[in-house]
């Protein structure tokens, strides 16, 4: 018989008619984001970066530029170069996160934020000091010991740069200040607990 | 033009320019009728407005998302944002188009459904004229909006556009038979073309008494008003937008205003005819007849959101093998109840309601059983063997 179908049609729109609407109101309602997420403001703690330009090596699309200077310390006592540049444009970037990949020490990871529309191409290019003053809020994106500590980017805590890497204190005897406090529960460069 | 002279703003206007301001006869008598048309018009334009708001809100609800909801409360002022923003668009007329044509046609689109508001009751007494043949002169009316569609794709000097317009022609012209056939039963019910006469011949809803006319007259309406499932003319898949592919600005702005000017006018025809007009218990007669096309009006928008567009040979074949048959089955039934029973009393109503349901229950599923709507396979056409299965 013609219609029967009709008549299924509209009851199948009649139950969406009374189901709460699927849309999510975006500026005033948000998606829970996951804290993997791979966003911008890359994540960058100064204290931790050498200066060896893994991330600009590994760039595939070589957007980072990093220019360093020995800033009259030795490298060999433990001591960092200077990062006097260090630019990237994330308008060309993809997100792929092979700089963080890179990174050795742990000093660049991804950030968590998807809202930085710009109205110029050249606004998009961050560069050291917008990377040295932004709150750090990093992606645990390739951060296993972040997400170890349930560490969750979108609570707002900026993260100390001890906590924000995997490389052991101990690495770098020479830097008082990378030693662990008293009461630390990390392990030992040995993989030991204390 | 005695409905004209109880309306309190006619005689109001009246009675203020011929005492107050000591003006002639024929001035109040201007004056008076201007204010009437002023309201009448503008309120349907209101409502008109209003129901391109209400179409997207409950579309988008029976498809799960919110609708608009930015502009003013709950968006109801996105039709004002949408003309404000049609105005300042720029108004291009094709090198190859018919100028005059070209600019006619919205015009044309809108004056008819406007032109068909003489003859519609909008309450108990509140109608400008009762025209004794007013269910002639609304179909009447109706044709002209699907000229002003032929205008439309003819001076656009484009094949698309005169592609969808014919297909629109060939539309009205196959559904217009049982759109008529199902007011023709109507009238034998009521005795009289007059929309007063059947709104006070219903004793019983002409919903009960006619249900196939009701159905009959939902779908053939539906195909006049290029409404989906039967909006071929600007199927964008194939006809970019039909005739309106080569209207921009606020020209386009009035063919979409008189598109949903011409439902809310089907829904105020399907109240008076289908629905007992104004009458009702309780609430004033002006506010059941707006919810009654209020609640058209969602039927209507309700089969939008579901039903998929249909080819146009099959809306052909629909109309004229299962449609057209259907529609005489509806009249044959009524005027054989008409001749037994000339001026029915309630009782006899609803034996003809009873009667009515049990031929509609008959008619359909038998004119089902009959009726082949496949379109037959084309000579020289490589049948499928999945289709000669079939």
């Amino acid at each position: 018989m013609y219609g029967i179908g009709i008549l299924k049609g509209l009851v199948v729109t009649a139950k969406n008619l009374l189901r709460k609407p699927a849309t999510i109101q975006y500026p005033e309602e948000r998606v829970p984001q996951a804290s993997r997420f791979r966003g911008q403001e890359f994540t960058w703690f100064v204290d931790r970066c050498t200066g060896c330009a893994s991330c600009a090596k590994f760039c595939p699309l070589g957007i980072i530029r990093i220019e360093t200077d020995p800033n009259g310390g030795n490298e060999q006592d433990g001591g960092s170069y200077r990062v006097d540049v260090f630019d990237i444009d994330q308008g060309r970037c993809m997100y792929c996160g092979m700089c963080v990949e890179a990174c050795p020490y742990d000093a660049l990871h991804m950030g968590s934020n998807f809202e930085a529309a710009q109205y110029r191409r050249e606004d998009l290019v961050i560069n050291v000091e917008v990377l040295k003053a932004r709150d750090k809020h990093p992606s645990t994106w390739y951060r296993p010991q972040l997400e170890r500590e349930k560490f969750d980017p979108f609570e707002g805590q900026p993260k100390e740069w001890k906590d924000a890497g995997r490389e052991n204190p101990f690495w770098h005897p020479q830097r008082p200040e990378m030693l662990p406090d008293e009461g630390d529960t990390r392990p030992t460069a040995n993989g030991e607990y204390k | 033009m005695s409905p004209l002279e109880e309306n309190h703003i006619f005689s109001g206007t009246y009675g203020f320019v011929t005492n107050t301001l000591g003006g002639p006869d024929w001035l109040a008598y201007g004056m008076g009728a201007v204010a009437v048309i002023m309201i009448v018009v503008n309120g349907f334009l209101l409502i008109g407005t209003l129901f391109t708001w209400m179409e997207r809100k409950v579309v988008g609800r029976f498809q799960s998302r919110v609708g608009p909801n930015r502009v003013g409360p709950f968006g109801i002022l996105q039709a004002i944002a949408d003309a404000v923003k049609l105005l300042f668009k720029e108004d291009i007329v094709p090198r190859r188009a018919d100028r005059l044509l070209f600019n006619a046609a919205p015009i044309v689109m809108l004056a008819p459904s406007l032109l068909a508001l003489a003859v519609i009751p909008f309450g108990r007494g509140s109608y400008v004229a009762d025209l004794n043949i007013a269910v002639l002169y609304v179909v009447a009316m109706g044709g002209i909006a699907s000229l002003a569609v032929l205008m439309a794709g003819y001076s656009s000097g484009n094949k698309l556009a005169l592609l969808g317009s014919m297909r629109a022609v060939a539309m009205l012209l196959s559904y217009e038979i049982p759109l008529v056939m199902a007011l023709l039963g109507i009238t034998l019910l009521a005795g009289s073309m007059s929309m007063v006469d059947i709104i006070e011949a219903q004793h019983v809803p002409f919903l009960l008494v006619s249900p196939l006319g009701a159905l009959i007259f939902l779908i053939a309406m539906s195909a006049e008003l290029n409404r989906p499932p039967f909006d071929v003319t600007e199927a964008e898949s194939e006809l970019v937008g039909g005739y309106l592919t080569e209207y921009s600005g606020m020209k386009f702005g009035v063919f979409y205003l008189a598109e949903f000017c011409n439902v809310v006018l089907a829904g105020a025809l399907f109240a008076i005819l289908f629905l007992d007009g104004w009458e009702w218990a309780i609430l004033p007669s002006h506010l059941w007849f707006l919810i009654k096309v209020f609640g058209f009006l969602f039927v209507a928008s309700w089969v939008r959101a579901t039903l998929p567009r249909m080819r146009i040979d099959q809306i052909l074949t629909f109309a004229w093998k299962y449609l057209f048959p259907l529609s005489l089955v509806n009249v044959l039934a009524l005027a054989v109840e008409t001749i037994a029973w000339p001026d029915p009393s309630l009782g006899q109503l609803w034996i003809m309601v009873a009667v009515n349901w049990v031929i509609a229950a008959l008619a359909i599923p038998l004119l089902s059983l009959v009726v082949d709507l496949k379109t037959p396979a084309r000579a020289g056409r490589r049948v499928s063997p999945v289709e000669e299965a079939i």
